[in-house]
């Protein structure tokens, strides 16, 4: 078990260093002439009005909460469909429960307007 | 002849016995066999974009009747090259107050997260980074840390664009996990084990594309969602969000999100090929592993193909009619069916493997179908409601009332 | 020292030290994004405990959405992007008094508890302990309880957050 996660451990330091040191050697390569009209904010050729933040809408948070859930949730059904070929019938009807508890939960998100995106 | 039968594996142990006969610690010999492959994997993956772009704009140029690159080189292999060299002198341009950490880590963070999913992938039955128990929540787990990237560089970059872009993407990003994650389960259920090496070799006698189709169409839109491409590329959005959130970057920082997303989208269809296209397995795989090396990466290039031809057949989505198919269609039939599954698997459990097999199936055609006739009649109501409204005006449906911008 | 202790002390460091830097970064954005580091090394020590479900459920749930949860909170906010007030409060020593205190209630009752001195079982090694986990989470000497009522929590968590957050976009919109 450790040994897998060794080998992780170490992919994720080649990972995070190959494209890092590419980077950095490109960085080495290129020229560096920088003046303030090139490096100022992209927008549409005029100059950036007010700071830089914009007030995302509570779609996203609603979204993102609702993700929340049904991440949580197959977490906790993943051991039981590992399980699954194990189970006795009523196992499975628990699991199947667990769903539609969580489906009821759906709906009435879903009757709420709360998938809507505008 | 052992070295024919399965080159890549006999160089493993060669190494690995070479490695131990110079004298080492055990441990020293561990570590250094395991840098030198994750050493191997890694620059391998990230040379192989460089095919992997060639076949794309080669197979776009088809679809669209152009020839695609064709100068340099023959057929025009060597085009990529020529760009990443093209690229590689190009100046960093860093916006005036970008937050340089974020800025900078994100094009990393972006390209490691794909990386990092090659290492519990198996690319034949000898060669796999590692068996990991939770392999496939690994897989999902690691890909949703790309989201990470996305914010870090939508916020480094200092531009409503940028950060309206990642947001967007994160959104959309997110919304996908939710199906793909469910239908995940599937497999996981029908193999009874979360380890990708595990499900492949559950598939030894039939593949789980075909037991549970519905399953494996969830998980391939969802996974065409995730990499963002066509016709979910609504973070490309040139036309609304200039380009999204790597808006700011330039020269290779820019280069890394294309590496990140091409590999992404190569890293995809090798999941998907090996959760549902049965992995390296085919006639003669285990004898001759190398063949099933060549069994993966074609089942693999088969389903980049398809999100190939998605990319460039379909129009894009506009956003509400993205998040409508993912929370009203792909969500709802994923919960449906790992129910529906699951209770179909308990009720035939006694029955011989075959009945079984076909209870599956049918409970996911049957799923498929009414899905279909669910979301045809859900379209007639709409348009009638369109007709309705009348014409020459803006049509505002019920849910259209609630916009305020962004 | 090993390694693994190595690798544990590490972990515990970084996670630590950003945790600090969650609560004294300045902007909420570098708050939020050391509260990722902070995850990241949580999951990290779950490896170290040998409960890779766990560390991989770590990444998911808490980098993969709380983080992007609490993210897209701080973007709800309107021009928190600069504080530049001052970030320790009055009463701060008064605060510091009851933390440590709650600490120290804390280890005191961690030292009395017997379950720190249970030892680990070893599973034999051909089974699984996600097969154990599941077949125990539907088991009726199991958790079945416990695993029903979490689907009930979590539909309460999503309702509430329904109830909240629809309610305000029609005010806003409406």
């Amino acid at each position: 078990m450790l040994g897998n996660w060794l080998y992780i451990g170490i992919f994720a330091l080649v990972a995070l260093i190959m494209p890092a040191l590419t980077i950095l050697i490109a960085g080495i390569l290129s020229p560096k002439r920088p003046d303030p009209i090139k490096n100022s904010t992209y927008e549409c050729g005029v100059e950036t009005v007010g700071p830089n933040w914009t007030q995302i809408k509570i779609q996203y948070y609603v979204f993102a909460l609702v993700f929340l859930i049904f991440d949580v949730e197959a977490v906790l059904l993943f051991p039981w469909a590992v399980a699954y070929q194990f189970l006795p019938l009523y196992a499975i009807i628990e699991g199947v429960l667990f769903l539609l508890i969580l489906v009821a939960g759906f709906l009435y998100a879903w009757r709420k307007g709360a998938l809507e995106w505008f | 002849m052992d070295f024919l039968r399965d080159p890549i594996g006999f160089v493993i142990q060669w190494y690995v016995g070479w490695l131990a006969g110079l004298g080492l610690p055990a441990v020293w010999v561990d570590v250094i066999a395991k840098l030198t492959g994750a050493l191997v994997l890694a620059t391998g993956a990230m040379l192989f974009v460089v095919f992997l772009i060639w076949y794309e704009r080669k197979l776009i140029g088809r679809i669209q009747d152009r020839f695609g690159p064709n100068r340099v080189g023959p057929w025009g292999l060597l085009q990529p090259v020529a760009d990443m060299l093209k690229i590689f002198t190009k100046e960093y341009i860093t916006p005036i107050g970008a937050d340089k950490f974020a800025y900078n880590l994100a094009p990393i963070l972006a390209v490691a997260a794909v990386l990092l999913l090659w290492s519990v992938l198996p690319l034949s039955m000898t060669v796999v980074g590692t068996d990991l128990n939770v392999g496939l929540l690994f897989l999902i787990a690691v890909g949703g840390l790309g989201e990470m990237s996305y914010i870090l560089a939508g916020w480094g970059s200092n531009n409503k664009y940028a950060l309206l872009g990642a947001f967007r993407l994160v959104a959309q990003l997110i919304s996908y996990e939710v199906p793909l994650v469910l239908s995940a389960l599937v497999p996981v259920m029908l193999a009874g084990t979360l380890s990708v090496t595990g499900i492949v070799e559950a598939q030894e006698g039939v593949w789980f594309i075909v037991v549970a189709p519905a399953a494996a169409l969830i998980f391939f839109i969802a996974s065409i969602a995730e990499i963002g491409r066509s016709p979910f590329d609504l973070i490309e959005a040139e036309s609304e969000l200039v380009a999204g959130y790597n808006i700011e970057y330039s020269g290779l920082k820019f280069g890394m999100f294309f590496v990140a997303e091409f590999l992404h989208a190569f890293t995809v269809s090798l999941i998907f090929a090996t959760v549902f296209l049965g992995g390296w397995r085919g006639p003669g795989a285990e004898e001759i592993p190398i063949l099933g090396f060549v069994y993966l990466m074609l089942k693999t290039f088969v389903v980049y193909f398809v999100t190939i031809l998605f990319r460039g057949t379909l129009p894009r989505f506009r956003i509400d009619q993205m998040m409508n198919l993912n929370w009203k269609v792909l969500t709802p039939l994923s919960l449906a069916l790992i129910m529906a599954m699951a209770i179909a698997g308990g009720l035939t459990r006694d029955l011989p493997i075959f009945w079984q097999v076909m209870a599956f199936v049918l409970v996911n055609l049957l799923l498929l179908a009414l899905t279909d006739q669910i979301m045809k009649i859900a379209r007639r109501k709409k348009a009638k409601v369109n007709l309705a409204i009348g014409t020459g005006q803006p049509i505002l449906t019920s849910s259209t009332k609630h916009g305020t911008g962004e | 020292m090993n390694g693994l202790q190595a690798v544990f002390l590490l972990a515990a460091l970084v996670s630590l030290f950003s945790a600090a830097m969650v609560v004294s970064a300045r902007r909420m954005m570098h708050a939020a994004l050391w509260l990722v580091l902070t995850l990241m090394g949580v999951a990290v020590i779950f490896v170290t405990l040998q409960s890779s479900f766990f560390a991989v459920v770590q990444i998911l749930v808490y980098v993969g959405a709380i983080a992007i949860l609490i993210i897209f909170s701080v973007m709800l906010t309107r021009r928190v992007m600069e504080d530049h007030g001052d970030q320790i409060l009055p009463g701060w020593r008064g605060a510091a008094l009851v933390v440590v205190l709650l600490f120290a209630v804390l280890v005191g009752f961690l030292a009395l508890w017997q379950g720190f001195t249970a030892l680990l079982v070893e599973l034999p090694p051909e089974a699984d302990n996600l097969l154990e986990l599941g077949k125990a989470l539907v088991s009726p000497q199991g958790y079945v309880l416990p695993f029903e009522l979490a689907s009930v929590l979590l539909v309460a968590a999503l309702i509430g957050a329904i109830t909240i957050a629809v309610d305000r976009k029609e005010e806003r919109g409406g």
